[in-house]
């Protein structure tokens, strides 16, 4: 009989590191990883199926439960594409306070990922301090949508309702918080010598390569390659905004940390930013027959509650034709192509997840190196297996 | 950067390009399946352009729609400058009986999983990809799920409820 050389091992889907339902199958040599392949799906739930047979505006729910630590996120990129696709162009104040709260979910979707990034790692205590502070942007959020997740208060043509009326208070309260704590962050993590063996030149891809597997968001900035959405090709307004793109420079593990706290910064200033100077101005686009009338209206003006009526029932008709819009997600690039056939239904809408592309760098990452790795590389990539799934 | 992408294309490619869209500032090109290889190679190589990554890969189906003559399944080729700051889409037409296509895969990395996706989601085959499996549905489901002819409600595989009835196509 021949010697069998490696050992396959099978890692998850029920495995507290994998952050949700991954399964790694590997196979070691001792303890080095020879192969590694993911197998994902266990999360699978049709929702780019679901959004197909839905109206315009019923389909908006669906975007928040694939990415569930960055529902703003989500709900942005697709209300601009739906946007773009009709296009409608929203009130200055919608822009400022959609970039306000989508800066406010990668406040709260990095605090997730710092945390139980760390305690994959051994940081049993960071894990509470990081979710101490998600605490306050999910106040927010709850103040806006009236849940703490699965918000869709980012509407077609502008916001679900007024901003609440001490939104600005509770935003700088979270930008002076957190902008404080982000210190003490740092002088637990970023000077202990545990942290840094365990993610110090781990799970490293070079520039070209991030490029070449297609990586984006902190994956690829981490490598070195200084490309954001928010200002390569701006949207909501973010070419109004002051604030640095953080480029890692080995495309390690711990790069990518340094790189995703001072990430955490810059959302704080354009989040100061946006409270400091948002305009006035009404909260919604007014586009008859297309964008829901706001609800002041519907009680009092008969032409307003007749289109509120006919949208909610009908929807509206969609030119015929494919749009393409791109956010800048806590996670990289989050696309949605919606194709119209010209009814009142998208005919296509696909997300272009972000997790799901960087996850599938999975492989390159690991292979050659140590078993215990496998779990720094995974939290690395910061994946959301509602996402990846969909 | 449109003009630029657009002579690049039209000198080398002439021929291959069935026609140009621009919708909402988006330039998309239809081209015929056998030069996608060679457009994207010569993208790569091109220095000036600079065309280096592969944003996204999706598919549509045309089942039933009037577009359906031109070919019942699209593919959407995403490509994206780094240096330009510019997008612009490459669009291919499939017939409806097995729809099979070259692999992009030993170009950009990237498209590994972007071609699985499609092929479990739309049953597009991708000649000469190193894997060419399943990734997000369950292995005893039978079927594309993305196709327009692929029921909305019926349950598979099934375990619950629908047994004993025959599939219900909502839409």
């Amino acid at each position: 009989m021949p010697e069998e050389k490696t050992v396959t091992l099978n890692m998850g889907p029920q495995h507290p590191a994998t952050h949700g339902v991954l399964r790694v199958v590997l196979e070691l040599d001792g303890e080095t990883v020879v192969k590694a392949r993911p197998v994902i799906g266990y999360l699978h739930t049709g929702i780019e199926k679901t959004m197909e047979s839905k109206l315009y505006y019923h389909a908006l729910p669906a975007t928040d439960r694939m990415d569930y630590l960055a529902p703003m996120s989500n709900n942005l990129g697709y209300c601009l594409a739906v946007e773009k696709l009709m296009d409608i162009e929203v009130p200055e104040k919608v822009k400022w306070a959609r970039a306000c709260l989508a800066e406010l979910t990668r406040v709260n979707s990095h605090l997730v990922w710092l945390g139980t990034h760390a305690i994959d790692l051994g940081a049993m205590s960071m894990l509470l301090y990081a979710f101490r502070e998600r605490e306050l942007v999910l106040d927010v959020y709850e103040a806006c949508g009236g849940q703490r997740m699965m918000t869709s208060y980012i509407r077609i043509g502008g916001l679900a309702h007024e901003l609440p009326k001490d939104f600005d208070k509770k935003v700088l309260k979270i930008v002076k918080v957190v902008r404080e704590r982000l210190n003490d962050y740092e002088k637990l993590l970023t000077d202990n010598e545990i942290f840094i063996n365990r993610t110090k030149g781990v799970a490293v891809i070079s520039a070209e390569d991030a490029i070449n597997y297609s990586l984006s968001g902190p994956m690829l900035r981490g490598s070195g390659v200084k490309h954001d959405l928010r200002k390569a090709n701006p949207y909501s307004g973010y070419e109004n905004f002051d604030f640095e793109i953080p480029v890692g420079k080995n495309g390690d593990a711990y790069d990518r940390y340094l790189l995703r706290l001072e990430e955490i910064r810059q959302s704080l200033r354009i989040a100061q930013q946006a409270i400091e100077g948002m305009p006035e101005g009404p909260y919604r686009a007014h586009v008859p027959g297309v964008v829901l009338p706001p609800k002041e209206d519907v009680l009092y003006k008969m032409e307003s509650l007749i289109f509120h009526f006919k949208i909610i029932t009908e929807g509206f008709q969609a030119p015929f034709g494919a749009v393409y819009q791109a956010i800048e997600s806590p996670k990289g690039e989050l696309g949605f192509y919606i194709s119209s056939d010209g009814s009142n239904k998208p005919h296509r809408v696909r997300v272009r997840p972000p997790a799901f592309v960087n996850l599938a760098a999975l492989p390159r990452l690991v292979e050659g190196s140590l078993f215990s790795d496998v779990v720094c590389a995974i939290g690395s990539i910061d994946i959301v297996l509602g996402e990846v799934d969909r | 950067m449109e003009e630029k992408v657009r002579s690049f294309l039209n000198s080398s490619f002439g021929e291959a390009i069935i026609k140009e869209d621009n919708f909402r500032g988006q330039q998309s090109f239809y081209i015929k399946p056998e030069v996608l290889i060679p457009i994207c190679q010569a993208l790569l190589e091109n220095g000036e352009l600079d065309v280096r990554f592969l944003a996204d890969i999706t598919s549509l189906d045309w089942l039933g729609h009037e577009e359906e003559k031109n070919g019942r399944f699209e593919l959407v080729y995403n490509l994206y400058s780094l240096s330009h700051r510019y997008r612009f889409f490459l669009k291919v037409r499939l017939p409806g009986d097995s729809p099979r296509i070259n692999t992009l895969t030993p170009l950009w990395e990237g498209a590994n999983w972007l071609e699985r996706e499609v092929y479990d989601m739309m049953g597009i085959w991708f000649e000469g990809h190193p894997d060419m499996t399943k990734i997000l549905t369950p292995d005893e489901l039978e079927g594309h799920p993305l196709r327009k002819d692929f029921p909305l409600t019926w349950e598979q595989p099934q375990f619950s409820w629908n047994k004993d009835q025959p599939p219900e196509v909502v839409r």
